[in-house]
């Protein structure tokens, strides 16, 4: 008699997605745009200090995820080569800061959720966060 | 990179001016990146300045960001007119800070300007005068890709 192995299926995850995926994660508003929404983003970082950002944000292609909405937060994702920032709590930044993103090419995106959901909502579709430690 | 020749400049910094802070850092890694030199070296140059010129526009009065590009390396210094540092070594340490509340209300001063500057830097000198000011001095090589 003819003997059956087990089938084993693994479901791996994408750890690569659309920015037009992510802003449908996070139910969230454009308010900045650039020529390329369908951008791709590899990773996240979250935090309210920059240092902290420019410390663990080690892979480009990074969505930020963060509280604060002044031009420093835009200023150091151009630095660390973050191309989208999402702010949570509903919070919108004022015209020049998103005037500033434009110029610079990052996309500015404003979500409901908060810091905690927005991440945990982004990581349950896969995507992990930019210092690689979750690898 | 098929940059030959030097290039130096230099940009002043006005403590306090958080309206155009980092500035000089942006257009440092543009100029950069027209260079030719690799995205992951323009990066860590960016960082390291960028944390640099922060460091300035948070504590000092004025300073002045210098460059020098040269084929084998980038070299950035930052000479500033602020209150010096006591205790280098403490301020090296991350999450050290003296920044004062309204500055980390804007995001800054987690303590880790410094280590970043230095973790990004091939070469990394500081050097202070309590009351005259600061200087720090960062290298990064851009040839080590060339010769592989």
């Amino acid at each position: 008699m003819q003997q059956r192995t087990k089938a084993i299926y693994y479901i791996t995850q994408n750890n690569i997605m659309t920015l037009e995926k992510v802003i449908g994660i996070l139910g969230a508003e454009v308010v900045a745009t650039t020529a390329d929404m369908g951008t791709e983003i590899s990773s996240v970082c979250s935090s309210d200090l920059m240092s902290d950002l420019l410390h663990f944000s080690t892979t480009p292609k990074s969505l930020l995820v963060t509280g604060l909405i002044n031009k420093q937060v835009v200023r150091t994702a151009e630095i660390a080569d973050i191309k989208a920032i999402a702010f949570v709590l509903g919070k919108r930044p004022d015209e020049e800061t998103i005037e500033m993103a434009r110029q610079k090419g990052i996309v500015l995106i404003v979500t409901r959720f908060s810091r905690y959901t927005a991440c945990g909502k982004l990581y349950a579709e896969g995507l992990r966060s930019c210092t690689g430690e979750d690898r | 990179m098929t940059q030959k020749k030097n290039i130096e400049g230099s940009f002043h910094l006005t403590g306090g001016d958080f309206t155009n802070a980092g500035g000089a850092s942006s257009e440092l890694k543009s100029l950069l990146t027209n260079l030719g030199i690799a995205p992951e070296i323009v990066r860590r140059a960016a960082i390291a300045t960028f944390e640099g010129e922060m460091n300035v526009i948070i504590h000092a009065v004025a300073g002045v960001m210098h460059y020098l590009v040269t084929p084998e390396h980038i070299k950035v210094t930052l000479n500033d007119m602020g209150p010096g540092i006591p205790d280098i070594e403490q301020a090296m340490q991350e999450g050290y800070s003296t920044a004062p509340d309204w500055v980390r209300e804007m995001g800054w001063g987690a303590g880790m300007g410094l280590p970043n500057m230095k973790k990004n830097a091939d070469e990394f000198r500081i050097d202070s005068i309590v009351g005259e000011g600061t200087t720090v001095e960062i290298l990064i090589k851009v040839k080590e890709d060339e010769s592989l």
